[in-house]
C-alpha cells in the first residue's frame, strides 16, 4: 500500500528470458529506470537476437538454467523477474518437451539458485490466470482464493500449475524474500504477438460450435506497468492482472470484423492433437479449453494493492484491431452503409407508392 | 387491507396488483430501468414515440406520426448492425441485456402469456433495488419454469429487474444450452457466483431442488423435495440478502412424466429420462409443452441481515432453509386450491 514511496527498489535486477519480447521489453524498461543501478538479462545459449537493439543498456548473460545457482550468488542480485516462459510449444525449438523443459525445469532451477542467493529481497514470477484450470463447475469469476477444480489438459495449464507451486515451496523457504506471483490474462496490443493475436489476425477465425467463451485480454503495455511496479514497489502475493470488463468471443470477432466458423469441439480437440503431433504447434489443448469455458477473473485486488487499473479489456482489443486491420472482412462502415442503404431504399418505395394515387 | 407486513409497498400494489391483461406488456420494458449502457441513445422513458430513429442515422425523410413500422424497422436494422459489429455489452458472467430484451424475452412472453395464460401475484414482495434471493419449487422435467418466471417477473416488476438464475453444471455442459443460460444472465450455481451477484445488488433465483425437483414423475406433482445442503440460504446470509420465495403453479403438467427410463438416462449421462404422454412416441411434437394454467405468487421476504453471523451455523441455515421450504408448500397448496382445474382458462 505504498505507491510511489521508493524504500525497496532494488539495486540489481535479474531478467530472464529476455531473447523474447516480454523479458526484452521489462528488461529495457527497468534499464532506463535511474533509480535502479544495473539490470542483467539472463537467456539461454541457444536463444534469439532479434531484440538486441532494445537491449543496448541491459548486460546480457547467456547461460544455460542449470548453472545459474554460482550466478546469482556471485552478481549480489536484489532482485529476479522470472518471465522466461513458453506459452505454446514451438516445433521449430523441440516441441512440447522443450517447453516442458523451459517452464518447470527451468522455474525449479530458477528458483534453487534464488534460494541461494543470499542478498536476494524480491522475486516477481510471470503466471498465468490458467493457473484457475478449467471445469464446467468453475464460477464465472475467479479471485486470487479459487482453486482449480481440475488439472488443465493443455501443457501450459499444468505447467503453470507447477510452477505456483514451486513458488509456494520458495516462499516457505525464504519469508525474507518478498514474493509477486502475477498471474497475466492473455496479452495483447497493437504490437504484441501472441498465439491469441494471431488468431484474431486471421479473416476467418475458428470457433467451437455451442460456444461462446468470456474472454479478458491485458494490455501489453499495462503488462509492462505492473511488472515495473512490482519491482520498484513492494507487492508481496498473488494477483491477478487483467483487463477489467469482458469480451465474450463471438463479439471479439465482430468487432474485429472477422468472420467465425464454429467447430464442433471433439474435431476440434482432435485437429488440435494433429496440428501438435504434425509438429505445427500454436494451437493446443490449452486454446481449445480456454474456447470453450472462457476465462474471467476478478482485478479488485490488483487495483487495491497497486493503485493501478489497466485499461479495460474492451480497450485494449480495440488497440489490437487498429494495429491489425488488414484482414478486416466486414467493417463497422461498412455495416452503417448497407442499414442505410435498405432504409434509404425502404423510404423510396414508400414515398413512391405514396405518389401514384 | 394494508396489513403490518404490506404497509410499506403503497405505490407498487395499486399499480401492479392486476396485471394480467394490460394491453401491451411494453415491449420494451426494459429500456426504462437503465440498464442500457451509454452508447445506446438516451432512453427516455415512456415516450418512445417519436425519440428513437435508427442509432444515428439522421432520417432523408422527416418521419410522419403514422410511420409506425418503420420505426419498427430502422429499430430491427440498427439492431441487426449493432449485433454484427460486436457493438453491445456483456457483463462478466456473460449476461447479454440487449439480447435477452430483444430476442429471449419476446419469445418467453408469447409462450407466458399466451399459451400458459399466467398470472403473478405478489410481485411487490420482490425490492425494487438492492439484492435479494428469490427461491421456487422447480418443475416441468424441463426446467422450463426458471424461464418463465424470469420472464415475467421482469414484465411485471414495477422496476422490470432481470432474474439471474443459477443453473446446475449439467447446463453448462452442454453447448448452445450453457450460452444461452449465459447471455439470458444465468451462471453455475455456487456460492461464489451466488455472493457475488448478491453482492452487486443483482435478483438471483435459485431452485434448491434442482434435478430432484424438475425430474419427479407426475404422481408427486406438487411436492416439494429434498433442499440439498442450503447452498442458497448461507449464500443469503452470508451478503444478509432477504429471501424471497415464489411459488410456481402449472409447471407440473407441461410435460407429465409417467416413467423414468434409468438405464438410458445413465447411458446418455442425463439425471432422468422422461417418459410422458407424447414424448418420446411423438417425436419433436412430444416437446410442446402442454397449455396448462400458471399461477405464480411471490411470498413476503424473509430479512436475514440480522444473521450475518450464522452463516456457517448449520443449524440456522436448517432452519431458514425448512421456513422457505414450508412456505413455498403452503403457498403452493392454496394455490392449487385457486386452479381445480389444470387446464383451466
Amino acid at each position: 500500500m505504498t505507491p510511489g514511496g521508493t524504500p525497496g527498489v532494488p539495486g540489481v535486477v535479474v531478467v530472464t528470458g529476455v531473447g523474447r519480447y516480454l523479458g526484452a521489453h521489462v528488461a529495457a524498461r527497468l534499464a532506463a529506470d535511474p533509480r535502479i543501478e544495473r539490470v542483467i538479462g539472463v537467456d539461454a545459449p541457444d536463444a534469439g537476437t532479434e531484440f538486441t537493439d532494445l537491449l543496448d543498456r541491459v548486460e546480457r548473460i547467456r547461460v544455460d538454467s542449470a548453472s545459474l545457482g554460482g550466478l546469482l550468488a556471485d552478481l549480489d542480485v536484489d532482485a529476479v523477474v522470472h518471465l522466461a516462459l513458453v506459452t505454446a510449444p514451438d516445433a521449430q525449438h523441440g516441441g512440447r518437451s522443450a517447453m516442458k523443459d523451459q517452464n518447470v525445469i527451468g522455474t525449479m532451477q530458477l528458483l534453487a539458485a534464488c534460494q541461494r542467493a543470499p542478498r536476494l529481497r524480491k522475486l516477481v514470477v510471470r503466471s498465468s490466470t490458467a493457473a484457475y484450470g478449467v471445469s464446467f463447475r468453475d464460477p464465472a469469476v475467479f479471485t486470487e482464493e479459487t482453486e482449480p477444480r481440475e488439472v488443465p489438459r493443455g501443457g501450459f495449464g499444468r505447467d503453470i500449475l507447477d510452477l505456483e507451486g514451486y513458488v509456494r515451496g520458495f516462499r516457505r523457504r525464504r519469508s525474507d524474500v518478498t514474493a509477486t506471483v502475477l498471474r497475466f490474462a492473455p496479452f495483447i496490443g497493437s504490437t504484441a504477438d501472441t498465439t491469441l493475436t494471431r488468431y484474431f489476425a486471421q479473416p476467418f477465425v475458428p470457433t467451437v460450435f455451442g460456444r461462446d467463451p468470456r474472454l479478458q485480454f491485458l494490455h501489453f503495455d499495462d503488462a509492462l506497468e505492473v511488472l515495473h511496479r512490482s519491482i520498484v514497489e513492494d507487492h508481496p502475493g498473488t494477483y491477478n492482472v487483467a483487463g477489467p470488463g469482458v469480451l465474450s468471443l463471438s463479439q471479439a470477432i465482430r468487432r474485429a470484423g472477422r468472420v467465425a466458423v464454429p467447430v464442433l469441439e471433439p474435431g476440434l480437440s482432435g485437429a488440435a492433437a494433429l496440428a501438435r503431433t504434425m509438429g505445427f504447434g500454436g494451437y493446443g489443448l490449452d486454446q481449445v479449453d480456454l474456447f470453450v469455458h472462457g476465462r474471467v477473473v476478478d482485478t479488485s485486488r490488483l487495483e487495491q494493492e497497486y493503485g493501478f487499473t489497466p485499461r479495460s479489456t474492451a480497450e485494449a482489443f480495440e488497440d489490437f484491431i487498429r494495429a491489425h486491420h488488414g484482414g478486416v472482412v466486414v467493417t463497422r462502415d461498412q455495416l452503417a452503409a448497407a442499414e442505410q442503404l435498405v432504409l434509404d431504399g425502404i423510404r423510396q418505395v414508400r414515398s413512391a407508392v405514396r405518389e401514384r394515387p | 387491507m394494508t396489513g403490518p407486513g404490506q404497509g410499506r409497498d403503497p405505490q407498487g400494489v395499486g399499480r401492479f396488483d392486476v396485471p394480467r391483461r394490460s394491453p401491451e406488456p411494453a415491449p420494451e420494458p426494459a429500456r426504462r430501468n437503465g440498464h442500457r449502457p451509454a452508447a445506446q441513445a438516451a432512453p427516455t422513458p415512456a415516450d418512445q414515440v417519436d425519440a428513437t430513429t435508427s442509432g444515428g442515422t439522421g432520417p432523408a425523410v422527416p418521419d410522419r406520426p403514422g410511420d409506425h413500422w418503420d420505426r419498427k424497422v430502422a429499430n430491427g436494422l440498427a439492431f441487426l448492425r449493432r449485433r454484427l459489429s460486436g457493438d453491445y455489452e456483456v457483463d462478466e458472467f456473460g449476461f447479454d441485456p440487449e439480447l435477452t430484451d430483444a430476442v429471449f424475452h419476446p419469445l418467453l412472453r408469447v409462450l407466458y402469456r399466451d399459451w400458459f395464460r399466467t398470472e403473478v401475484s405478489g410481485v411487490e414482495h420482490v425490492p425494487v433495488d438492492g439484492p435479494a434471493l428469490v427461491v421456487g419449487n422447480h418443475s416441468g422435467t424441463v426446467a422450463l419454469d426458471a424461464l418463465i418466471l424470469s420472464a415475467a417477473l421482469h414484465d411485471k416488476h414495477p422496476a422490470h429487474r432481470y432474474l439471474r438464475l443459477l443453473g446446475a453444471d449439467l447446463v453448462f455442459r452442454m453447448p448452445v444450452v450453457s450460452e444461452l443460460a449465459r447471455k439470458t444472465g444465468g451462471t453455475v450455481a455456487c456460492n461464489p457466483d451466488a455472493e457475488r451477484l448478491l453482492g452487486g445488488g443483482d435478483l438471483v433465483g435459485v431452485f434448491p431442488e434442482g434435478f430432484k425437483g424438475i425430474g419427479k414423475l407426475y404422481a408427486d406433482r406438487y411436492k416439494l423435495q429434498r433442499f440439498g445442503r442450503g447452498g442458497f440460504v448461507s449464500a443469503a446470509l452470508r451478503t444478509g440478502t432477504p429471501i424471497v420465495p415464489v411459488a410456481i403453479v402449472g409447471g407440473e403438467e407441461i410435460y407429465p412424466m409417467l416413467a423414468d427410463i434409468k438405464p438410458l438416462a445413465r447411458l446418455l449421462k442425463l439425471p432422468y429420462f422422461p417418459v410422458t404422454p407424447t414424448f418420446p412416441w411423438l417425436g419433436p411434437l412430444g416437446m410442446v409443452p402442454l397449455p396448462s394454467k400458471w399461477l405464480i405468487e411471490f411470498c413476503p421476504p424473509i430479512p436475514t441481515a440480522h444473521l450475518t453471523d450464522s452463516a456457517d451455523d448449520p443449524l440456522v441455515v436448517f432452519n431458514l432453509a425448512d421456513q422457505v421450504r414450508e412456505t413455498i408448500q403452503q403457498t403452493l397448496h392454496t394455490l392449487l386450491e385457486r386452479r381445480p382445474d389444470p387446464f383451466g382458462p
